[in-house]
């Protein structure tokens, strides 16, 4: 037990860890995140997304009052309690839309890369096509369809799979591209072919084999598109086609908030913007690192 | 010395000439076809190229607009004698046809202002200049009603296939939704959806323009913040949906000048009280919506003076009845409003034979009324509280009404404003049993009574004036006390402008260019 524990301090990975006190403060911050995201209903005051729960008479309390330690939106709802509860939603629609990405991205990559031709070529190609989009616009463009093909009443509902399949599939080329540039390097080393020669199945092999070799740049691209997806959720909230406003992410409480600025209740859109902001600079710094800390040549 | 006075006659003659009035509000009109869409912001556009053969003067006076004069030859026959050498703006002459072609137009059942032509049987030509109005029976408000029955060039349709109107419904457009060819004093120069509307004013209209301006944008601005921002950086010159919050602040800026007044305004929840079951509950079997007891819940349940206070900021008053305060019928006594009680509510539900509640889709605009959705998120949170989980379907208005009109909606929420200023418009239009005319045209929940029906028949044909009056107190009582809606407030419509600009407050939200001046 102690002697793993050697063993992990001792690590590459931890030893860069400990050498780079940023990203020792990033990884706390996003650890912060992430615990209040996932025990918020035994930290929060207030369930935000219970309508029972909220008063419209506790609306725009200011930060400071007794129990708003941040103040109180419009409709009564405890800011502290809100951010908890929309960290929530930014982080789970961020993670899953990342995992649904990096499936997708991943497993097409390695069918490009291993098997070549045709299929490579035609599956590259659709990349590229969406390469030539931002992300965001593919988000919105497969939200809005979405949205219109779903009968309308259905919306409050499936606004959070929508989101995640939207955010999800505007991610995935990255990830293909990637994988089948290094599967097409792996694929003509002696390891595989070696493999192949065996009699290991196409699949085994890519899986197996070549799989475990590709994981790492896979994570790298990985941490930093949780971020990169947390900020689209909160962009396509904040332009009022996410989450439905009884269900506040950190986007929608940004939107919501960002009509009371001129009134004076700066603190509806301050607080939420500045989580969003620490929640994904944390990351990406933690994305940077990791990628510094893989690549042997930096080493 | 000559030179001097050149110069300052020049420079008192120049600001009259050409004024640009740039007009900003929250949403976009529908359709440009004046016969399709009963909408206030919608004919609020129309009225400034269309025009009836009557008008409002300043203090919603009748007053002369087509038709130069009338007369009552029978309790059910009124003579119009038009006004001669009036033009359209595409040049072609206004003559009796166009009348009797409008008629005609605006009764087509896919448009929803026929209303505004309700218990008119006919329109008979006499000659080129004067038409009869055959009634159903006596008429107290016709000269009223038909303001909004707007005439259109009967050539000019028929030159461009667009004798039928636009059926919104079936999201139809036809060449009357995006041109126009009226008698106005504005000429339509252009209308691109969501982004802006241009408005020149006609040379050769027949009326005298009391202001100066020459030009009219108008910009849709969905957002709160940007509509205030654009209009404290000058970028426009008139803003008549304010945002409550800012209201307090803005009237402190002394670049800006504020219009106070309300509108005749009501925001209301209607319910389906026709399907037997609940299109989007959880309740199987039976529609609770005709439980009066649930209604009376419903009622109950709403703090409308926390609406008032906090989502409002002052700028409502609470509602107990359909109509607002300025409409002919509405009486402050009636219209007291009982506080809320979400315990006797919880109560009510109880009885009804929901000890543990139900689920329903609560259909919102989030961009029409003044804070439409946070005042429908309010909601969802009071009926929480009586043990109602109310989901919130909160969609932009343009979506919205086509859904509540095909009556795919369980609850829903809508503001009714009074364009006639009496209250006979709300109740026909709201509470009427629906038909295929005018009556019930907006009652979305297909709410019926028969009793009500049958007062409601009787007051439009009552020219007794008492009796008439009885009769709407006893049909607002009825609907208040049977709770068939959920009255929310009456909207106040402060108008905020550059001090450089001077207009009218109107109460039926339709500001008008030609009273407009911008110095």
């Amino acid at each position: 037990m102690r002697a793993s524990i050697r063993r992990l301090w001792q690590h590459d990975l931890a030893w860069s860890l400990r050498r780079s006190p940023v990203t020792v403060i990033a990884a706390a911050l996003t650890l912060l995140c992430i615990g209040g995201a996932l025990f918020a209903p035994w930290i929060a005051p207030q369930n935000p997304f219970d309508p029972a729960s909220l008063n419209l008479n506790e609306a725009f309390h200011r930060p400071g009052d007794a129990g708003y330690p941040l103040g109180s939106d419009d409709q009564g709802r405890d800011l502290f309690s809100t951010i908890l509860y929309g960290a929530r939603i930014s982080l789970g629609v961020g993670l899953a839309a990342v995992l649904l990405a990096l499936v997708l991205g991943v497993s097409l990559g390695l069918v490009s890369g291993y098997v070549g031709g045709r299929l490579d070529a035609f599956i590259m190609r659709v990349a590229d096509v969406q390469l030539s989009f931002p992300a965001i616009l593919i988000a919105l463009l497969v939200d809005g369809v979405a949205r219109v093909s779903l009968p309308s009443n259905m919306a409050g509902s499936v606004a959070i799979p929508v989101l995640i399949f939207s955010i999800g599939i505007s991610g995935w080329v990255q990830y293909a591209r990637t994988v089948r540039g290094l599967t097409l390097v792996e694929r003509e080393k002696e390891y595989v072919q070696a493999a192949r020669v065996i009699g290991r199945r196409p699949l085994a092999i890519m899986l197996a084999h070549v799989l475990p070799n590709v994981m790492g740049s896979v994570l790298v691209i990985a941490t930093i598109h949780i971020a990169t997806a947390i900020i689209t959720e909160a962009t396509l909230s904040f332009l009022g086609v996410g989450v439905p406003p009884t269900q506040p992410s950190l986007g929608t409480l940004i939107r919501v908030g960002n009509d009371f600025l001129f009134s004076g209740e700066w603190w509806i859109t301050l607080f939420p913007g500045c989580a969003l902001v620490i929640l994904v600079l944390s990351i990406n710094l933690l994305g940077d690192w990791l990628r510094d800390a893989l690549n042997p040549k930096l080493r | 010395m000559k030179k001097l006075l050149a110069a300052v006659v020049l420079a008192i003659a120049l600001p009259a000439q050409a004024a640009t009035l740039r007009w900003a509000a929250q949403n976009d009109i529908l359709t440009f076809d004046p016969h399709s869409q009963n909408h206030a912001t919608t004919l609020a556009m129309l009225m400034h190229v269309y025009e009836g053969l009557t008008r409002y003067g300043k203090k919603y006076e009748i007053e002369p607009a087509l038709a130069t004069s009338w007369k009552q030859l029978s309790p059910t026959q009124w003579r119009f004698n038009l006004r001669r050498n009036v033009k359209f703006h595409d040049g072609t002459p206004f003559t009796a046809d166009d009348v009797i072609f409008s008629f005609g137009r605006i009764q087509q059942p896919q448009g929803t202002l026929q209303v505004y032509v309700a218990g008119v049987n006919e329109i008979r030509k006499v000659d080129d200049h004067t038409v009869d109005f055959i009634l159903a029976g006596p008429d107290p408000v016709l000269l009223r009603k038909i303001i909004d029955f707007r005439i259109m060039s009967k050539a000019w349709a028929e030159k461009n296939r667009a004798q039928n109107v636009q059926d919104a419904k079936a999201k139809d457009e036809t060449y009357a939704s995006r041109n126009a060819n009226g008698t106005g004093a504005y000429i339509l120069k252009g209308w691109e959806p969501d982004k802006r509307l241009v408005f020149a004013a006609n040379p050769a209209w027949w009326d005298k323009n009391e202001g100066n301006v020459t030009d009219v944008i108008y910009t849709p601005i969905k957002s709160d913040a940007t509509r205030v921002s654009a209009l404290l950086a000058g970028d426009v010159d008139l803003v008549t949906d304010l945002p409550t919050q800012d209201v307090a602040r803005l009237k402190q800026n002394p670049s800006l000048r504020m219009l106070e007044g309300h509108e005749v305004r009501t925001i209301f929840i209607g319910l389906d009280q026709h399907n037997n079951e609940l299109q989007y509950s959880d309740v199987k079997g039976k529609n609770p919506f005709k439980d009066v007891r649930v209604r009376r819940a419903l009622n109950l349940a709403v703090d409308r003076d926390a609406i008032k206070r906090v989502t409002m900021r002052g700028l409502s008053i609470p509602a107990a009845i359909m109509v607002a305060p300025g409409v002919h019928g509405h009486t402050t006594e009636l219209d007291k409003v009982s506080g809320a009680d979400p315990a006797a509510a919880r109560k009510l539900i109880a009885e009804a034979g929901y000890p543990n509640g139900f689920e329903f889709t609560l259909d919102c605009p989030n961009n029409r009324y003044v804070n439409d959705e946070e005042i429908c998120q309010a909601l969802v949170g009071m009926w929480a509280k009586a043990g109602l989980r109310v989901k919130l379907n909160a969609i932009p208005f343009s979506t919205h009404i086509p859904k509540i009109l095909k009556h795919d909606t369980s609850a829903y929420m809508l503001g009714w404003g009074v364009a006639t200023f009496d209250s006979l418009y709300s109740l026909q239009s709201l509470v009427r049993t629906k038909t295929t005319g005018a009556d019930g045209s907006f009652n979305c929940g297909r709410m019926s009574d028969a009793k009500l029906d049958a007062l409601i028949d009787a007051m439009k044909t009552e020219m007794d004036v008492k009796k008439r009056d009885a009769m709407i107190r006893e049909a607002l009582t009825r609907v208040r006390d049977e709770a068939f809606y959920v009255p929310l407030h009456h909207q106040l419509r402060p108008w905020a402008m550059k001090k450089n600009v001077t207009t009218l407050h109107r109460a039926d939200d339709r500001p008008e260019a030609r009273f407009a001046r911008v110095d």
